[in-house]
């Protein structure tokens, strides 16, 4: 086990302390009427992107999907653009023209957003395909679900990448949900991670709840992408607390499995390791909650503060220079 | 004057662009030269000059070609992705229509797509229903998209250029069973303004506006008509999306009359638009309605006498033109 240092993991801490908090505020926002959008919570999920981030610099990049607003957060993505953005308010960082499901930074690494199962990763390769053409060492991650796995546009995108070396992290979050088909019920495979023998490069399937096995996974998967040894796929285990999509009713989920999960909810389990561990005292990871919540607050009132988009934008960025029609 | 195929113009002008920049990149199946330098050679010779980096041969994986394109350009290189046959581009469709269109405007203007989808199509050559069809009214459906169709060679050079060089994601549709047609050498250098048509014959009676292989036989039919005394204005769109409105209103205010014609079906085509533009803001030109011509609304067929009946003819524009030239004021 590689010693992860006490910067690194509060670092890891801060980012999950956003997250969950972000999450939080954004449901509650939407019971309220204050957002009017659909949204994919990824309450639960936090640990694998804020522990990959963590790894991260700023050149290198992510492509994400609907479900990955903490993936986008985790990548530095600014607070305050991301909930104007969420408003549809012109001072997003899509000037609201994405949404919640096209959230773009690409200052942060955030090149794309897509509601569209599997497609995440194509585009992924052809990042990463352009920073090794460049001489780079940047890598790419590409975050998508269980079922996505199911998609062609996976098994082409793993042989890709494979085949050309990129330097790619396929990063499967295995919630063991797809809207509402169970992991088994609609993939053949036991484990996502077994397909990575198919393609010939390595697979793992690691705790995704757990900082100390997703950094020791992570890490070594971007060691290897960086040095030019090619993708790995990283399939981590976790659970959405929230169902599908907001306002789900978890009917298909069976009894008592929810609670279950959300009962060993890994923020808490890994904050309250930190203070047992000795790498945080209560006091400080109180501060960094603290410090979290005052962001996300700010960012709540500089995006209602902030104007909506006027009409005339409807024709802009459809191309680089407005076609006459 | 010296001659040269579509595939040479063509090989040309990725030839020159990618000299002229390091940013542009050229894959998909079979497009490096130990696989031949693509299935009818227009590739030849690329990645001996510049790279098996530059020019990559792919697997048979279309979303991931275009995805890798896709990548490439967000990050600011030129690639041009062939996808072998237009029909082959529905497997692809998530990548060009959900993402390399949008991706512009899903971002605010934060990111752009700049690359070149290169394909061929087209019916005659007994390749029957899944490899001749023309989709190209699919892809100008489609905000955020280009689409260019050249007719000669040296359009297809200046085209390829200005695709290359356009900021936006552009469809560049190339005609297989014309790809060995001979015509003019094109400039070196030389660009094809996207948007700008072609008038191929000035004429005052009836306007015949479209784009392809086929518009060049409709200016050898204006020839023959000529002599008749029946004045015909050819018009080469040479870009589908965004078409010259301008060309187009400026041809039929003179005329009084048009026909458009495609090698697409006819129903729910570009000829269709571009009819509905003429009869909103010309209509007071008009001595009597358009008329479109375009393929059979059926799959392209195999045998010969029904792939022929499938196709528009030049009988068909003909006599649309000969009825139109008649219609008085
Ligand atoms: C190509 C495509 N098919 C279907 C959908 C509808 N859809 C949205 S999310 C989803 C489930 C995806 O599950 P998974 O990949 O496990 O990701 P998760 O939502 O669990 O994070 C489906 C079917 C879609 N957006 N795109
Ligand atoms: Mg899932």
């Amino acid at each position: 086990m590689t010693q992860i240092s006490d910067d690194l993991l509060l670092s890891i801490f801060e980012k999950m302390a956003l997250l969950k908090q972000n999450d939080e505020k954004m449901r509650a926002s939407i019971s309220s009427g204050r957002l009017v959008m659909p949204y994919y919570s990824y309450r639960g999920q936090e640990v694998i992107p804020a522990t990959i981030s963590a790894l991260l610099r700023d050149d290198d990049t992510i492509c994400t999907i609907y479900r990955g607003t903490h993936d986008a957060l985790a990548k530095g993505c600014p607070v305050d653009r991301l909930w104007a953005e969420l408003g549809g308010r012109a001072t997003g960082t899509c000037k609201g023209k994405g949404g919640p499901m096209h959230i773009t930074h690409p200052e942060t690494g955030v090149m794309v957003t897509t509601g569209i199962v599997g497609s995440s990763m194509p585009i992924a390769n052809g990042l990463a395909w352009a920073a090794k053409l460049e001489g780079s060492d940047a890598v790419t991650v590409a975050y998508f679900g269980d079922g996505a796995s199911n998609i062609g546009a996976f098994h082409e995108s793993l042989n890709l990448a494979s085949l050309w070396k990129l330097p790619v992290l396929f990063v499967c979050s295995n919630n063991l949900y797809s809207e509402h088909t169970r992991f088994a019920a609609g993939t053949a495979i036991d484990s996502v991670a077994k397909s990575a023998a198919a393609y010939s490069m390595p697979g793992v399937r690691v705790d995704g709840n757990d900082v100390l096995a997703m950094h020791a996974a992570a890490a070594e998967a971007i060691d290897r992408a960086r040095a030019g040894e090619g993708p790995t796929l990283i399939e981590a285990m976790t659970f959405r607390f929230h169902g599908h999509v907001f306002g789900d009713d978890d009917a298909y989920m069976g009894e008592g499995e929810k609670a279950e999960r959300m009962a060993a909810d890994p923020y808490p389990r890994f904050r309250a390791w930190l203070i047992d561990e000795g790498h945080a005292s209560e006091d400080r990871l109180a501060a960094i909650e603290a410090e979290q919540a005052e962001r996300i607050e700010a960012a709540i009132r500089f995006a209602l503060d902030s104007e909506f988009p006027p009409a005339s934008e409807v024709l802009t960025d459809v191309y680089e220079q407005e076609m006459a029609r | 004057m010296s001659q040269v195929t579509f595939v040479q113009s063509i090989n040309q002008a990725l030839h020159d662009a990618m000299e002229d920049d390091a940013r542009v990149l050229v894959l998909g199946e079979d497009v490096g030269d130990a696989e031949g330098g693509g299935v009818v050679g227009i590739t030849k010779g690329l990645s001996q000059a510049f790279g098996c980096e530059r020019v990559k041969s792919t697997p048979i994986s279309e979303q991931a070609i275009m995805g890798a394109a896709i990548g490439a350009a967000l990050k600011g290189f030129r690639p041009v992705a062939e996808i072998m046959l237009m029909n082959f581009t529905t497997v692809a469709s998530d990548m060009i229509v959900n993402h390399a269109a949008k991706l512009r405007f899903m971002s605010g203007g934060q990111t752009s797509v700049p690359l070149v989808v290169r394909t061929m199509t087209g019916a005659g050559v007994s390749n029957g229903g899944q490899h001749s069809d023309y989709l190209e009214a699919w892809y100008a459906h489609t905000a955020g998209l280009k689409v260019v169709l050249p007719s000669t060679p040296a359009d297809a050079y200046g085209l390829m250029r200005a695709c290359i060089d356009d900021p936006d994601p552009c469809i560049f549709v190339e005609t297989l069973p014309a790809l060995f047609n001979k015509g003019e050498a094109p400039v070196r250098g030389s660009r094809v303004p996207l948007g700008k048509a072609a008038v191929l014959r000035e004429g005052r009676d009836v306007s015949v506006i479209g784009y392809g292989r086929i518009i060049q036989s409709v200016a050898q039919l204006a020839d023959r008509l000529a002599g008749e005394g029946v004045s015909m204005e050819v018009i080469d769109l040479r870009t589908v999306s965004p078409f010259d409105k301008e060309a187009v209103l400026a041809s039929v205010r003179k005329t009084g009359a048009a026909v458009v014609v495609h090698e697409a079906v006819r129903e729910f085509g570009v000829g269709s638009e571009i009819s509905s533009l003429i009869h909103e803001e010309a209509f007071a030109a008009l001595r009597a309605p358009v008329r479109r011509i375009g393929a059979k609304f059926a799959p392209v067929p195999f045998s010969k006498p029904l792939e022929t009946a499938s196709l528009p003819s030049l009988d068909e524009v003909e006599a649309a033109v000969r009825e139109l030239a008649a219609v008085t004021a």
